[in-house]
């Protein structure tokens, strides 16, 4: 029983670090209607950052910093380079442009690391709560993902600059009428949501080893968890998030691991048909 | 047979007798072995662009159904010592069914959640081949030295299923361009167009779409078939390769998606252009970062391929190459 509990537990706080992936994906879609394929290899290029700049002896969780900073950059120049000219053309392009985006990456990371697995290594504690174990490493992933969640929501509620990226999702056209630049906003919302994506990468480097094709797991992973929650609402998508690590954890103690993922596709089919617009409802 | 009259049609004809012809009476099995990667990209091609040229749906993982019917037809050969020609017919004919039912559900979906479902479906089924242990889970299916007798020896197997592969390219080709001028195709066109616009004016568009993606299936799960029957074996990583998916994706961006044409052609240089790269040292790793860039550019300065560059140059064209 206490197995149980504590593979529950893991999937929950695992599922917050998920919900924050899957934040990221579902932003970008809410404000320019963009399904960024290139997601998981942003979280792949976020795992190896933290790699190196640990490597450089930051401390790992110091490292998110920069690791952030580098992402909302690179965002902004996929934008620019891949994104802007095609928004407003048929969506297939802008799949198929954030598509070729990641070919490039993973190419580019596979040529350079191989496809060997990495690992951050740093002293990890076991925590006791109430006769339950995890790993410290776990619990302040989970805590980090809340606490840049909570971030975002100040940012897109509680400043100028983020009820622009609002007034822009709702109506661009109406948003430019009022004086918004809407190039800018929605540069700096790929920027963020590509932010978000290396933060998760960086906080799932520190919980396991990972390769340059790691990103993938999590892009799907992020997919199922943001169409659980309706795609472009970023609440819904930490819900989705977690219910899917509350799905692992429970399932895990019972069936092998290579099980999950069919479980989730699954899952992720069944949601698509039956509630296309998510548990919570999609944007607007 | 309007068809007969159309110049494409007898084009399509010479294209597959010489990729039938070349190596077999220049006896060359170095030739043949590049022919049959470039044929087997062809038919990838050929039927992606069925759904994602004509229809206007991304399907990210078409590559499923050239793995299953590899993964079907060396089942049948091995473990119920079938023959090939059954064993693959009734491999396109299942895996066909399979995408009709599995098309019925996804297509409802658009745009990016399609796409989206399909990458769901390719890795759900890697994933639930990798564990089933009838097919041999995830060291795949072997195929015992004694299932090529039947067909005079492994040597002489081999180009049977050489020719059978050429036959399967030639039959896509012809596939894409009979659908084209059929009201089928018309139909699809003005789903891709507009598929509300196009329900209202009565095209059947979710009985449309989904034949059009059952249709998509048939002749890669044959191809498949015979793919992994003469390699000799089958296992889930290169069945279900999502990577092959995708490149298949640029051959019909390459060549311009929507003609018949054109992914052929696509297919055709992505191949060399495949080839070239491996055989440059230092360059090998980089192939799927060149695909990339090729797709980015094409997508950002040439959505219509090659062949939409030929048509702007060289209007006649159109009446020759569709």
């Amino acid at each position: 029983m206490i197995e149980i509990v504590s593979s529950i537990l893991d999937g929950l706080l695992i599922g917050l670090v998920y919900g924050l992936a899957s934040i990221g994906l579902t932003l970008i879609f809410g404000v320019m209607d963009v399904v960024n394929l290139a997601h998981g290899a942003v979280i792949s290029l976020g795992m190896f950052s933290l790699y190196f700049f640990f490597g450089a002896g930051l401390h790992p969780y110091l490292a998110l910093i920069p690791v952030a900073i580098i992402g909302f950059l690179l965002g902004v120049l996929i934008y620019q380079i891949a994104v802007r000219r095609i928004l407003d053309g048929p969506p297939l392009m802008t799949l198929l442009a954030t598509f070729a985006v990641s070919m490039i990456i993973v190419g580019i990371g596979t040529a350079l690391w191989s496809t060997s697995p990495y690992n951050v290594n740093f002293k990890v504690q076991t925590l006791n709560i109430f006769g339950y174990t995890v790993t410290s490493a776990r619990l302040i992933a989970a805590l980090a993902a809340v606490l840049v969640t909570f971030m975002l929501y100040y940012f897109l509620y509680r400043t100028t600059l983020g009820k622009a990226v609002r007034a822009v999702s709702n109506n661009r056209e109406a948003a430019e009428l009022m004086g918004i630049p809407s190039q800018q906003i929605l540069a700096i919302s790929f920027g963020i949501g590509t932010a978000l994506a290396m933060l998760s990468g960086a906080l799932i480097a520190t919980l396991f080893p990972f390769t340059i094709l790691s990103g993938s797991i999590y892009e799907l992973k992020s997919f199922v968890a943001s169409v659980l929650g309706g795609l472009g609402n970023p609440t819904g998508a930490l819900f989705g998030g977690v219910i899917l690590g509350l799905i692992e954890g429970s399932v895990a103690p019972f069936i092998a691991i290579s099980w999950t993922n069919v479980i989730e596709f699954v899952i992720f089919v069944l949601i698509l048909l039956f509630f296309p617009t998510g548990l919570l409802g999609g944007r607007k | 047979m309007k068809l007969l009259k159309a110049p494409l049609f007898w084009l399509i004809v010479g294209v597959t007798a010489i990729f039938a012809l070349l190596p077999l009476l220049s006896n060359n099995i170095t030739l043949r072995e590049t022919l049959v990667l470039s044929a087997i990209y062809i038919i990838l091609a050929a039927n992606l662009n069925l759904m994602i040229g004509y229809t206007g749906y991304v399907n990210f993982g078409s590559i499923v159904f050239f793995g299953l019917g590899g993964y079907l037809t060396l089942w049948l050969v091995g473990s119920h010592h079938w023959g090939l020609y059954s064993a693959v017919l009734v491999a396109g004919v299942s895996v066909s069914a399979l995408a009709f039912l599995l098309g019925i559900g996804i297509l409802r979906l658009r745009g990016a959640y399609f796409a989206l479902a399909t990458i769901g479906v390719n890795e759900a089924v890697k994933d639930f081949v990798s564990n089933f242990d009838v097919w041999g889970g995830s060291e795949g299916i072997f195929l015992p030295f004694t299932a090529y007798k039947a067909m005079g020896g492994a040597g002489k197997a081999l180009w049977t299923v050489y020719l059978l592969i050429v036959l399967v390219m030639g039959s896509s080709l012809l596939l894409s361009l009979a659908v084209r001028r059929s009201k089928f195709g018309l139909g699809l066109f003005a789903i891709r167009e507009d598929e509300d616009a196009a329900v209202v004016l009565g095209v059947k568009a979710p009985l449309y779409k989904t034949l059009a993606y059952s249709l998509s299936a048939f002749l890669p799960a044959i191809a498949g078939g015979l793919y992994f029957f003469k390699n000799g074996s089958v296992v889930p990583e290169e069945a279900f390769n999502l990577n092959l998916s995708i490149e298949a994706i640029v051959m019909v961006m390459l060549g311009g998606q929507g003609t018949v044409t054109g992914p052929t052609i696509g297919a055709f240089l992505y191949e060399r252009l495949r080839g070239m790269l491996l055989t440059i040292p230092g360059l090998s790793n980089f192939h799927m970062v060149i695909a990339g860039v090729l797709l980015l550019l094409i997508i950002l300065f040439a959505p219509g391929g090659l062949m939409g560059w030929l048509y702007r140059i060289w209007p006649r064209l159109r009446r020759v190459l569709e």
